[in-house]
């Protein structure tokens, strides 16, 4: 395939150009056909008055009369042709010098064109002598009582010249559509499809490493423009997941690399010599404890990650909150208790969700587990109240709301977004144990359930909100 | 008691050959899953410990078949995969119970050794007595020495499985399933506030402890 026809727009203009050219051909044989078939009938319908008139003539004053009137109509310009032969089918008279033999055998209309040459146009004057004689012609043939023979005619006009017509307006319709397509290629390649290589070329350019590229809008608001929205928020999320991407495995680099070399240390210094087998066990026990820790969380960041590309519907069934709520409460009550913090549960309305029990569960035990730690060094500070940590369920509207409340130092209002993301520890945390992945978790778990996590909080204290859309049935 | 361990990591079946032979149970190692089922199919097993993803044959077929051919030896899948999805399929294959890789030894020896045990005790007794502990199940009763002892419905449930599988290590992780009904892993030490909890009400007032922590891998329940 030639260059050229490898644009979109040179295939569109061609295949227009045929199109268009077919369309053309056809219309001008079916016009052609048409014309010359009205045509026909108009001549016939002058052959036929001219003989009617010739007949009255004829019964009125004999073949004398007839003669007369015929030489008369004959010699004017640009006259139908007339002929008187004898019954044999010489000529006797008209303007007809010889016509294809055989016409005169017949009766009534010439079944078909004939040939024919006038008095003095043996070699036609009229187009410079470049048409050789004959014209085609058709004609009406009577028989008179007498046996002689008359013959009214019309010249069909001179066929070459109708078809050089016909050949030259084709060639200028063709012509025009050539040059159509001509602007058609022009105007969609140069113009409209010009774009989509503006498109393809600022691809490149993102492809190649620019990843803050973006693709050109005109602000026409066409179909151009709404691909290149699209692309570009697509782009952009892209960026975003891109950008989350490298936050987390900054993250785990510099989580997971911070036991791991702790690990490592401590097996170094239980091999240098002077460590006894109380030491070395010591160390061993250590290791193993930290390694659990890495172990749970690279179960949470699968966990987490599983979780946002889908996880299967098959997995949910219909649960209670309440009693999840109640489970939770019951789990670590005594944990509170052991930290002096009071973990009360309250349940306003008992609601039913489609969900994973061992999801929402897992996620509420996260929360309630942060807001005891949280909360339990509230009355070390001047201000302090009784450490305390609710749960509560209610509805609200269309949504059930699962929040955990505590009145521990909180989380400001800046930081409150940060804080759900992936091992973000907030400065305040950074001293307490834990993987950073709880809230992320939490957050997952809900986003999987089609609801959403909500952190709010005054000057103190935190409210962790699972809220669960609820369904008609609920 | 006899193992077979059908695991296509030669290096950690090696490790977990040698530490079930510490604790006493002798262990044979297929390294496939075909073996593997031709072994399991001698029928000369107490418990299996299946991998999830083997060579020439999966693991979850290898016990759905013995399941279909009859056999009920237990089973104990351990798998990479340890979403609840994951476990639900294991368990409908035939596992008896499920445990996700990485793994502690001490979490896969509690719950083989309880797998035997389960299958011993066919008919569950209505009233379990260790030393001068006594639960009845039938009553919601626990009585010590004569004594009576009041306790939380959740606290009766988690006695009762310490009670039930008295004298075996059972780990945090089991108690979570068992007693809780979830399958996380249990955050900080929410499991050993309860047990402390449990261990005030069974054991304040009396000279022996009955329920014992056992070191790096849970709780134990026995007399003296």
């Amino acid at each position: 395939m030639p260059a050229i026809m490898r644009t979109t727009a040179a295939r569109l203009s061609a295949l227009y150009l045929i199109l268009f050219a077919i369309c053309a051909v056809f219309l001008v044989v079916y016009m052609t056909s048409l014309s010359v078939r009205m045509l026909t009938a108009q001549t016939r319908d002058a052959i036929h008055e001219e003989v009617a008139s010739l007949d009255l003539a004829y019964q009125r004053g004999g073949l004398p009369r007839l003669v007369r009137v015929m030489e008369m109509r004959a010699r004017q310009p640009g006259a139908n042709l007339y002929l008187i032969a004898d019954a044999t089918g010489s000529i006797l008279g008209g303007n007809v010098e010889s016509l294809e033999p055989g016409v005169l055998d017949t009766t009534g209309w010439t079944t078909r064109p004939f040939a024919y040459q006038r008095y003095g146009e043996t070699r036609s004057q009229q187009d410079g002598g470049r048409s050789p004689g004959p014209h085609d012609a058709v004609a009406q043939v009577l028989r008179l009582p007498n046996g002689m023979i008359l013959l009214v005619g019309r010249d069909l006009g001179e066929p070459e010249k109708f078809r050089k017509v016909v050949r030259r307006s084709l060639m200028a319709a063709l012509g025009m559509m050539g040059f159509g397509a001509f602007l058609i290629w022009f105007f969609v390649g140069r113009h409209a499809l010009k774009r989509i290589d503006s498109v393809s070329e600022a691809s490149n350019e993102i492809m190649g490493g620019d990843l803050t590229r973006r693709l050109p809008v005109t602000g026409a608001g066409d179909e151009f423009d709404r691909l290149s929205e699209n692309l570009n928020s697509m782009l952009d999320r892209i960026a975003a997941l891109n950008e989350g991407l490298r936050q987390v495995s900054d993250n785990i680099a510099h989580d997971l690399k911070t036991p791991l070399t702790r690990l490592r240390n401590r097996a170094d210094a239980a091999l240098s010599g002077d460590a006894d087998d109380a030491a070395c066990r010591e160390a061993l026990e250590q290791t193993i404890a930290e390694s659990d820790q890495l172990i749970r969380t690279f179960n949470a960041i699968l966990m987490i990650s599983r979780l946002e590309a889908g996880y299967s519907a098959e997995s949910t069934q219909t649960i209670e909150l309440d009693a999840t709520l109640a489970d939770v409460v019951e789990l670590y009550e005594p944990l509170a208790e052991e930290q002096g913090v009071v973990l009360v549960g309250t349940t306003k309305e008992a609601l039913r969700i489609e969900g994973n029990r061992e999801l929402i569960g897992q996620a509420l035990s996260n929360i309630v587990d942060n807001a005891i730690k949280y909360s339990a060094r509230a009355d070390e500070e001047p201000a302090g109240e009784a450490p305390r940590v609710t749960v509560s369920l209610e509805r609200s509207k269309q949504e059930a709301r699962l929040v955990v409340t505590d009145n521990g130092p909180g989380i400001p209002a800046s930081d409150r977004e940060r804080a759900t993301e992936r091992f973000v520890r907030l400065e305040a945390s950074r001293t307490q144990p834990g993987s950073g992945l709880g809230l992320s978790l939490a957050k997952a778990v809900m986003k999987f359930h089609g609801g959403r996590l909500e952190l709010s909080g005054g000057d103190r204290g935190l409210s962790v909100a699972m809220v669960f859309p609820l369904g008609k049935t609920a | 008691m006899k193992i077979l361990v059908i695991e296509d990591d030669s290096e950690a079946a090696s490790f977990v050959k040698k530490a079930f032979a510490e604790a006493g149970h002798t262990t044979d190692v297929a390294p496939d899953g075909e073996t593997g089922f031709t072994l399991a199919q001698t029928g000369s097993y107490d418990v299996l410990v299946v991998d999830r993803m083997l060579p020439r044959r999966d693991g979850l077929s290898v016990i759905s078949e013995l399941r279909a051919g009859g056999d009920t030896t237990p089973a104990l899948v351990l798998s990479a995969l340890g979403e609840v999805d994951d476990r639900v399929t294991g368990l409908r294959a035939g596992g008896d119970d499920y445990l996700t890789k990485p793994y502690a030894f001490s979490e896969l020896l509690a719950r083989v050794e309880v797998l035997r045990r389960r299958v011993g005790a066919k008919e569950i007794e209505t009233v379990y007595k260790v030393g001068d502990l006594e639960l009845d199940r039938l009553s919601h009763s626990v009585r010590r020495g004569g004594q009576d002892i009041t306790l939380q419905p959740r606290e009766f449930r988690l006695l009762e499985y310490l009670m039930r599988h008295a004298g075996q290590v059972v780990t945090r992780t089991m108690l979570l399933e068992n007693v809780w009904d979830y399958h996380f892993d249990p955050q900080t030490n929410v499991i050993d506030v309860h047990i402390s909890r449990l261990r005030g009400k069974i054991e304040r007032g009396f000279e022996t402890p009955v329920l014992h922590t056992v070191r790096g891998a849970g709780y134990m329940l026995k007399a003296g």
